[in-house]
């Protein structure tokens, strides 16, 4: 090739690119192209979107944008948990069996909406709601049917449960000690985070004063007791679900998580004696590289926020884990064999995003509990991710990218904002009580359903794309017999048992609770001595009282 | 608005049941004001019992309800009947949530007018209102 005669100065690249793109056809389908929380994106994302001091970060090491381990899911691959419980104990146990024969790897109980509310299951407004939700627990006497041939030594179980968590800790505590197993090995994680109840998923039961007093006698009693577990389990998915954007996902989140921290040191308790063991779980919603930028910015901000503000010297403070489900409100009553992709591709994110556990949903759970068969295939797709995709053999393989670190940059200065917003309205619970996180949830799922009415955001099946003939899919039913069975078991268990011990351990604990005593040793015995959870919780009531929110819409 | 002053149409919307899943009633609810009508949110938690004491209260024509938790066929007709039982039938009562088709089909027998479920527009609830209130907000 001979040289070429150039006489006018070759275009900047960048420039080009711009003077093409701008003469390129454009959609025109009157879609957003900002992310489903309303970030406006880019068509490209180059170099400069980059802070020019940057330096280079690794995993495993602080900030932990890119991981808390350096070796990703090399060392290990992420928990595989899926979130279940139905019907009775009895039930419920032989799913439990049936997924860990399937190799799920640790489990995951759902209550159902009596037990989270800490009613027995023979209280009048439990009336229709037993077994629904999840299972129904009234008494020790479930939890052992619910754990019943299951070593608690050898799992780690997740209880989703919050104004009742402690007595549901409690209760399997007890049905450890009844195994043999010591308290001090048990591992798993109890969710136990009220205010993201008084934010979005409303099953508060208490005033936020006690409710925090109950989070902090959890905290304090497990650093001591049981040092493996993680008492709590600071919960974006809720907030989530109820309609924010994950920018507020998690903003509101962290916000909660320092809200735990000043209350444990206000208790006396040094950080670094508690922190390592919270954790955290979030949405993986459909806007797939989104999700992945907000998993790195939380890491990011809660190193900073735990080193630089709390100062903690332990690097396992510093270190946010979470756990991951996909977003129920994603998936769709129309066409729903298309959750089953929804679900891969938000899965994928928090893989991406680096979950150290992960809930998948199945297709029918829109519509209700989920058959032996979609479960199935909701673990399959966790599988398929982690043994025959190939996306866990790096580490943060999209670290790096131009747009997913300008993105990451975007969240967490997002976050940043509303931190300063909930500090000056005097803290978290302030802001709960003048219903700031409320409204702007509210507000977020207003925009977002205007958007879809307006057709600037699509749902596949919904209003777009939709056929007329549903092919129904199996839903599992809960037997209408059920609630009447419940409801004589937990009769029986009250009639059987030792009434003296458990109106002593009963009356100990509303005397502690008027005390400053932690209340989790008076729980204990009044778990053991077979009190239900709706006498515990009642008892508590006579001294806390109960919180009723004020109504905005 | 019709030449002849008419009263607004006045709704109840409630949350019945014991979850606390409000994202669907709200929007529902600010969707139903943006269209003219008189909406009143009860609240969380509330038995067949307070839904009724309200729509009397406030002389509602409507009753909307939501539910997440899978209680709707126990808590949905227990409104009805509570109403039948105060002798407001004149009162109607719809709702959403989650809920089969089988089940629609069998609250609906039951005396709830319409139900939604997920996926819903809006402007289909209020066109089915307006269709079922003809005089009411233009």
């Amino acid at each position: 090739m001979g040289r070429s005669p150039l006489k006018v100065r070759a275009r900047d690249p960048k420039q080009a690119w711009e003077e093409d793109f701008e003469s390129s056809p454009a959609r025109d389908d009157g879609i957003e192209t900002s992310t489903i929380s309303g970030i406006p994106l880019k068509p490209l994302y180059t170099k400069d979107d980059l802070p020019a001091t940057r330096t280079e970060e690794l995993p495993g090491q602080y900030p932990y944008t890119r991981g808390i381990h350096p070796s990703g899911y090399r060392g290990r691959l992420w928990t595989m948990r899926q979130f279940s419980g139905f019907a009775t104990a009895e039930e419920t146990n032989r799913r439990y069996k049936y997924l860990l024969a399937n190799g799920q790897t640790g489990l995951s109980v759902a209550f159902d909406m009596p037990t989270l509310m800490g009613q027995d299951s023979d209280a009048p407004t439990s009336r229709g709601e037993i077994g629904h939700c999840g299972v129904a627990i009234d008494s020790l006497a479930d939890m052992e049917t619910l754990f019943g041939g299951i070593p608690l030594g050898d799992i780690t179980t997740s209880m989703t449960i919050n104004s009742p968590a402690a007595i549901l800790l409690c209760m399997y505590i007890a049905v450890a000690e009844e195994q043999g197993v010591p308290a001090s090995v048990l591992g798993g994680t109890l969710q136990n985070d009220i205010l993201k109840e008084f934010i979005a998923q409303k099953e508060f039961i208490f005033p936020p004063a006690p409710s925090m007093r109950l989070v902090v006698d959890s905290i304090e009693y497990c650093a001591k007791e049981v040092p493996k577990w993680n008492t709590i389990s600071i919960s974006g998915y809720h907030i989530r679900e109820a309609g924010s954007t994950a920018a507020q996902e998690l903003a509101f989140t962290l916000a909660d998580g320092m809200a735990y921290v000043d209350a444990c040191i206000e208790r006396g308790m040094r950080v670094d004696d508690f922190a390592p063991r919270l954790s955290f779980f979030f949405d993986a919603h459909i806007d797939f590289f989104e999700e992945i930028a907000k998993f790195r910015a939380a890491r990011r901000i809660w190193a900073r926020w735990m080193r630089e503000r709390y100062g903690a010297q332990d690097e396992r403070s510093w270190k946010l884990r979470f756990h991951t489900q996909t977003a129920g409100v994603s998936l769709t009553a129309q066409q729903p064999e298309l959750n089953i992709a929804r679900t891969a591709i938000e899965a994928l994110a928090a893989v991406l995003g680096g979950t150290q556990s992960l809930h998948t949903n199945a297709m029918d759970e829109v519509l209700a509990l989920p058959t032996d068969k979609s479960a199935r295939i909701a673990l399959r797709t966790q599988q398929l991710l982690a043994y025959e995709s190939g996306v866990a053999n790096t580490v943060d393989p999209l670290g790096g990218s131009y747009f997913i670190e300008a993105l990451t940059d975007e969240m967490e200065s997002q976050a940043e904002r509303y931190f300063k917003q909930i500090e000056d309205l005097g803290g978290v619970i302030p802001a709960i009580e003048a219903s700031f996180f409320q409204k702007e949830i509210a507000d977020s799922a207003f925009r977002y359903q205007s958007e879809l009415e307006q057709k600037r955001r699509i749902m596949i099946g919904v209003n777009d794309f939709t056929v007329d003939e549903e092919v129904p899919i199996d839903i599992l039913r809960i037997d209408p017999r059920l609630e009447s069975e419940q409801v004589a078991r937990v009769r029986e268990v009250r009639r059987k048992r030792d009434q003296a011990r458990c109106a002593n351990a009963l009356a100990s604990l509303r005397k502690a609770a008027a005390g400053t005593d932690n209340l989790m040793p008076y729980i204990l015995e009044a778990v053991r001595a077979y009190a239900t959870e709706g006498e515990i919780m009642n008892t508590l009531i006579e001294v806390f009282g109960v919180y009723t929110e004020r109504a905005v819409v | 608005m019709s030449p002849t002053a008419v009263r607004p149409v006045r709704i109840i919307v409630a949350k019945v049941g014991l979850d606390g899943h409000d994202r669907g009633v709200k929007v529902v609810a600010r969707a139903l004001r943006d269209a003219g009508y008189e909406v009143i949110y009860t609240g969380l938690r509330q038995t067949p019992e307070m839904v009724v004491d309200a729509a009397l209260q406030e002389d509602a024509q409507v009753i909307g309800l939501s539910i997440h938790s899978g209680a709707h066929m126990t808590l949905f007709p227990a409104v009805v009947q509570e109403l039948k039982r105060r002798k407001a039938t004149d009162i109607i009562v719809f709702g959403g949530g989650i809920i089969p088709d089988d089940d629609i089909a069998a609250l609906k027998k039951q005396g709830v007018e319409q139900l939604f479920t997920p996926g819903t527009p809006l402007q289909e609830i209020v066109d089915w209102l307006r269709e079922r209130f003809p005089a009411g907000p233009a």
